[in-house]
């Protein structure tokens, strides 16, 4: 039987029916719009659908949209008001961070979590904070450049904008 | 993929999250942190006809030290307890272990209660459980964990029963809890806890039985006053460990030995 | 940054904002509205035959459209799919293969139904209801036991297993082993591997029934190929059919072929009238996505003591699963490519492909060229081994020098210098410190080990007379259409299609380069069949830039000359008289006498032009390159064995690779890292694992195929030497593979050398702790 859930995505609340086994992710992708959440597993191994809940990491793929009642939901379109981009997008952008692109959004948001804790990670805090996310095209060298590098440039004032409703 | 239909509920109380099920039936199932329920789902290896969710259950989220007793609600994400001032003071091994289990979204999301009630082999907290003589409080009763463990996914819950609170001895001794696994998120291969108490080593192994192992003969061994080395060799007896693609069962007997020598002597 | 000087910059990619930002368009973001979704059944048996199948209570069920089976396709779907010559022209059994099964499955997830819904969740579901009733049959998984006399047959009805069985004569080996003072012999095993890109595929089909159009949008890197193969199946013209790929997320060779859905999507919306969409799960993307490798290698090497090298002998016995991959005979390059950088008197390799009851193989990343690369660096350490010479000497002694270089068949190496990138690279690993911190090591009982891999591969398909016998008649060349519109912006269209290789940027650098305009004025489209030239090849084998590149070069330098034509003509000087420079034809001694070339290409499109010039400023050419390219390079890895655990640590990780001229450096340092990441997954941690006796996968999900996250992969350091390719006018080659050929070899030598003090010669892949403990337990007992 479907259920009324209430929530904000990137700032803005919702109310919509949902069937209890909607899985977050194809929430947020087919009833919201928001396609830059990707699906790339069935088991909660690759990490490309992370979203911040309540500004915690979450994989959107497992979790019920039932579950995110009344959370703050952000998703990688939310991380910068449209046409910005937060610090972590633009250092993948610089450090070559990205391939092909689909696991990118998940490694974002994941990173913007552990800086969100840990403004200046070690190598092997930025392995830990990405433990839960794959990509098969870079071979995570320039990723974790990239986070050195957001973390920097946002400990130098360029300041992470603030998520939409995270 | 995606989960088979089923029915939902949100109850507010633990009475009535234990009313749901009984009226559910036989093919209701709790979700809380859902971070092993949920993929089963997707793969259709589980398909629940209702589901009892916990998450509005208020209070049992909590870390709280009583009568020389860490009491921990079933609730309580993994993420909170390897946070948990209280303990990194009063059980740090918890507080470690809890950094250490799959991946920070699944740290956000899972909780020990969870954890408890899956009964996966290879789940780091029943190892801690069983080592430390944890209780497992439910809605109606307190069972030790020794008891709480039956097999491979089986407890002694009832269908209706709910777990609400995990209850540890304060432990600050030295302790250590070392995994091996192929990539750093993955469940453990075979794991080896170690916590010194009062009345000497507490050791636990993980994964190489249907369920989490109290390594007695160890435990006796360096009571009697056997070295680390010596004692570690124990550490397989009675084990019969099956073989999967990332480990055979040799394998996994030797590193429940390794392992074993390794966090004795690394325990601080 | 001056135009001219495009060429070897480090741009920042063009494709990055959106893909950073969430607004990527990967295949499962276009749901456009009033779609049907596609759930497939598949065989739960590796082989079996087919009693029944009864749809009746998936066909009842809620939301459920049509459940369609093999004899609902057979009116939609002529021929069988696809197998190209490749590398092994005579094939001796091909069974033929329709993209459904209708009385035999022949592998685990081959397809029996399909159920169209007006829901993925509720297809799904009546996914489920589809009863399908099997008569299990003997299931063929071991590819050695498949080979032998009265083994079990993958399809009833085979004469064998045999699917091919070709050897390739590199000189006469018999004299080359009679002057052996050492021989050497090894069985290498190339485990099973999924390709395992992020985005798992999908295919999406509209079909116009009035105007008899069908539209395929589909995650591949090679939308053409697939309009051929799908327009003449479906039995349409191919003019008729457009395939469009927008983002893909990766590939890895797995996107390459067509796929069974490939044909059902479209046939099913032609069927319905209705566009119908599926999207793989990862759990079909494991069992189903075509395999790499799965192959078993036995060589033979001779040699002299003082390290010359003679002979090198081998067997590939490939597993093809079902069916033969669409190009699984390239795979077959392994035995050409075996002799490496080396100097060899003679090699001969002899290929056997053998069906079993698996998903076929087919080319990933690297295709032949790891597993060639793989055999001949281990060989050659075991012959330095034997002869108690450090593995870089030996290289050293028998690098090929002389370029153009003929190897024993016949292919020429067109340029390379192999002790430059083996000097550099022992340099930055600190060789000689690592021999003295290994053998002080040693003393204390550590197991370190030190491996090189100095590779070479044959890349950038290509050329014609070479290739269009390969597919079958459809020469490998690589096609681009640049098009000046008035106002002086630039549409440029290749035949090739990214999958995050940054092909919209290098090649809009090569673009902007060569016209001298700014980047920002050239837009460059690929991926769609119904823009640009008539037919595109496709981005597999490290081609895209070698190949593609340079139509688009070449494209450009016919518009230019016309530009100067044309500049000439308005100027009133000849074109001779013109020099170019910055996007501006300049009168040779009076450079106030100028045109832009924004200004002609608006000329262009004008009156007055010169007598017999054509209005426009566009052309469209096709590059047929004289020769492959050959990139090389030197990797060097160091680990430490845990002797109680098999645990492997890489402490340092070395590669010095050429790919000759540099579009963007970024570019390519970020094609070698990923590169060597699958490389080094391979050695230590990647397998698809079939039960030996059931035949079933057992590596189904990602918990179990292990991926390795950034944890498990070290820092890399990387250098370039530059030995300009002369097969090109812009002297480039492909890096897209190179780090894959190089690094397991790099890895396991790495490993075997760290355990020979044991005694241990050899390590298969994965080089699991398992693995390398119950060795050193063997050794040591």
């Amino acid at each position: 039987m479907a259920q009324t859930l209430r929530l904000t995505v990137n700032g803005a609340a919702r109310e919509d029916e949902v069937e209890p086994r909607l899985l977050l992710v194809h929430y947020l992708r087919e009833r919201c719009g928001l396609t830059g959440t990707h699906v790339g597993c069935d088991t909660s191994q690759c990490g490309a659908c992370t979203v911040l809940c309540d500004g915690q990491p979450v994989k959107s793929c497992s979790m019920l949209a039932v579950q995110a009642e009344g959370m703050a939901i952000t998703t990688i379109e939310g991380l910068a008001p449209p046409g910005g981009m937060h610090p972590l997008q633009t250092a993948f952008w610089e450090e070559h961070g990205l391939q092909c692109g689909f696991c990118t959004p998940g490694f974002i948001m994941a990173a913007s979590a552990l800086l969100a804790e840990n403004p200046d990670p070690t190598d092997d805090e930025i392995g830990r904070g990405l433990e839960g996310n794959l990509c098969r095209c870079t071979g995570y060298v320039n990723i974790r450049r990239a986070v050195h590098r957001a973390a920097a440039a946002i400990r130098e004032g360029a300041g992470a904008p603030a998520p939409m409703g995270g | 993929m995606i989960p088979a239909a089923f029915e939902y509920s949100r109850p507010s109380s633990v009475a009535d999250a234990v009313a749901q099920l009984r009226a559910a039936g036989p093919d209701a199932k709790v979700i809380a942190g859902g971070q092993s329920l949920l993929p089963m789902m997707r793969l259709r290896l589980a398909q629940p006809a209702h589901l009892v969710d916990l998450n509005a259950v208020p209070d049992l989220d909590y870390v709280k030290v009583q009568d020389q007793r860490v009491r921990i609600g079933a609730l309580t994400r993994h993420a909170t307890l390897m946070r948990s001032e209280t303990l990194r003071t009063h059980l740090p091994l918890l507080a470690e272990v809890a950094a250490e289990v799959g991946d920070p979204q699944v740290r956000t999301r899972g909780t020990i209660g969870g954890v408890m009630a899956h009964a996966d082999a290879a789940g780091d907290y029943p190892t801690l459980a069983v080592m430390l003589d944890a209780e497992i409080v439910t809605d109606r009763r307190r069972i030790a964990a020794r008891d709480f463990f039956q097999h491979l996914f089986t407890t002694a819950l009832e269908p209706d029963e709910v777990v609400v609170e995990v209850v540890f001895p304060v432990a600050p001794g030295p302790h250590r809890y070392l995994k091996f696994r192929r990539r750093r998120f993955d469940w453990a291969i075979v794991a080896a806890g170690v916590q010194r108490l009062d009345d000497g080593w507490r050791v636990g192994i993980t994964h190489a039985a249907p369920t989490a192992v109290r390594a007695h003969s160890v435990e006796a061994a360096l009571r009697d006053g056997a070295s680390a080395t010596e004692a570690a060799q124990r550490a397989s007896d009675g084990l019969h460990p099956s073989s999967d693609v990332h480990a055979s069962s040799d394998f996994r007997l030797h590193l429940a030995q390794v392992l074993t020598r390794r966090a004795l002597e690394q325990a601080a | 940054m001056a135009v001219s000087q495009l060429i070897g910059a480090r741009v920042q990619r063009r494709e990055d904002p959106r893909l950073i930002t969430g607004h990527g368009r990967y295949i499962e973001d276009r749901l456009p509205a009033g779609v049907l979704h596609m759930a497939v059944v598949r065989s739960p048996h590796p082989h079996a035959r087919i009693v029944s199948i009864d749809t009746s209570q998936a066909a009842g069920a809620p939301g459920v459209l049509a459940v369609l089976t093999a004899k609902d396709f057979h009116g939609q779907l002529a021929g069988a799919m696809p197998v190209t010559p490749s590398f092994v022209p005579e094939k001796k059994y091909v069974p033929e293969r329709f993209p459904i099964a209708s009385e035999e499955v022949c592998f685990q997830g081959e397809p029996v139904a399909v159920v169209i819904a007006d829901d993925r969740y509720l297809a799904a579901d009546a996914a489920e209801q589809v009863v399908v009733e099997y008569d299990p049959l003997p299931a063929v998984v071991d590819i050695e036991a498949a080979m032998a006399p009265g083994s079990p047959l993958a399809h009833v009805g085979g004469p064998d297993n045999i699917g091919w069985d070709m050897t390739f004569d590199g000189g006469d080996i018999d004299a080359a082993f009679a002057r052996a003072e050492v021989t050497v012999t090894e069985r290498i095993w190339q485990q099973r591997l999924a390709p395992t890109p992020m985005e798992p595929r999908g295919v999406l089909a509209d079909y116009s029934p009035y105007d008899e159009r069908l539209t395929i949008w589909l995650s591949s890197q090679n939308p053409h190929f697939i309009r051929l193969f799908i327009s003449g199946a479906m039995g349409m013209p191919e003019s008729r059919v457009r395939v469009v790929a927008e983002d893909v997320g990766g590939g890895f060779g797995s996107k390459i072929s067509p796929y069974p859905e490939d044909y059902l999507v479209p046939a099913a919306a032609r069927l319905l009238g209705r566009p119908v969409r599926w999207i793989e799960t990862r759990t079909e993307s494991v069992l189903n996505a075509y395999h790499g490798r799965g192959q078993l290698f036995t060589a033979e090497a001779a040699a002299l003591r003082d390290g010359t090298l003679l002979g090198l002998r081998l067997t590939q016995v490939l597993d093809l699963g079902a069916y033969h991959g669409t190009f699984g005979a390239f795979q077959a390059c392994a035995c050409l490519m075996a002799g490496g950088v080396y100097r060899w008197q003679a090699v001969q390799g002899r290929t056997i492909g053998v069906l079993t009851n698996k998903v076929p193989t087919d080319p990933y990343r690297g295709a032949g060229r790891p597993e060639g690369t793989h055999l001949c660096e281990r060989m050659v350490d075991r012959v330095a081994q034997e002869i108690g010479m450090d593995p870089a000497e030996l290289r050293r002694r028998n690098f090929a020098r002389e370029f153009p270089f003929t190897n024993n068949f016949g292919l020429v190496y067109d340029s390379g210098n192999y002790d430059g990138t083996l000097d550099r690279a022992m340099e930055l690993v600190d060789y000689q410190g690592w021999r003295q911190r290994q053998a002080a090591g040693r003393q204390q009982g550590r197991l370190i080990g030190i491996g090189c891999s100095t590779w070479v591969e044959i890349c950038g398909f290509g050329p014609s007379e070479a290739t269009a016998g390969a597919t079958g008649g459809i020469a490998l060349v690589e096609s681009a259409h640049i098009r000046f519109l008035p106002s002086g912006s630039v549409a440029a269209f290749v035949g090739t299609h990214a999958q995050g290789q940054g092909h919209d940027t290098t090649f809009s650098q090569i673009v902007a380069n060569t016209l001298g305009i700014p980047m920002e004025k050239v837009e460059l489209r690929h991926g769609d069949t119904a823009e640009g030239p008539a037919f595109g090849y496709g981005t597999y084998g490290s081609r895209s830039l070698a190949v593609g590149g340079m139509a688009l070069h070449k494209a450009a330098m016919v518009v230019r000359d016309k530009a100067q034509k044309l500049a000439g003509h308005l100027l009133e000087v000849s074109p001779q008289d013109l020099v170019f420079e910055q996007g501006t034809f300049s009168v040779k001694g009076d450079p106030s006498a100028h045109k832009t070339i924004e200004e002609v290409a608006l000329a262009a499109y004008g009156g007055k032009l010169p007598e017999g010039m054509e209005q426009g400023l566009e052309a469209v050419s096709y590059f047929d390159p004289p020769n492959w390219v050959w990139p090389f390079g030197a990797h060097i890895c160091v680990v430490e064995v845990d002797r109680e655990t098999g645990a492997v640590q890489v402490h340092k990780y070395v590669a010095v690779d050429d790919c000759g001229n540099v579009i963007n450096p970024m570019i390519v340092e970020g094609q070698v890292h990923g590169g060597i990441a699958q490389g080094m997954a391979q050695a230590l941690y990647e397998e698809v694992a079939y039960d030996q006796e059931s035949g079933l996968l057992l590596t189904g999900t990602l918990t179990d195929y292990l991926v390795p996250t950034m944890n498990e992969i070290p820092e890399l350091t990387l250098d370039r030497t530059v030995t300009p390719s002369p097969t090109n006018p812009l002297g480039v080659k492909g890096i897209g593979e190179a780090g894959t050929i190089a690094s397991s070899a790099a890895v396991i030598n790495a490993i075997a050398d760290a355990l020979s003090p044991l005694g241990i010669h050899h390590v298969d892949m994965p080089a699991s702790p398992d693995r390398l403990w119950k060795m050193i337990q063997e050794a040591e007992s």
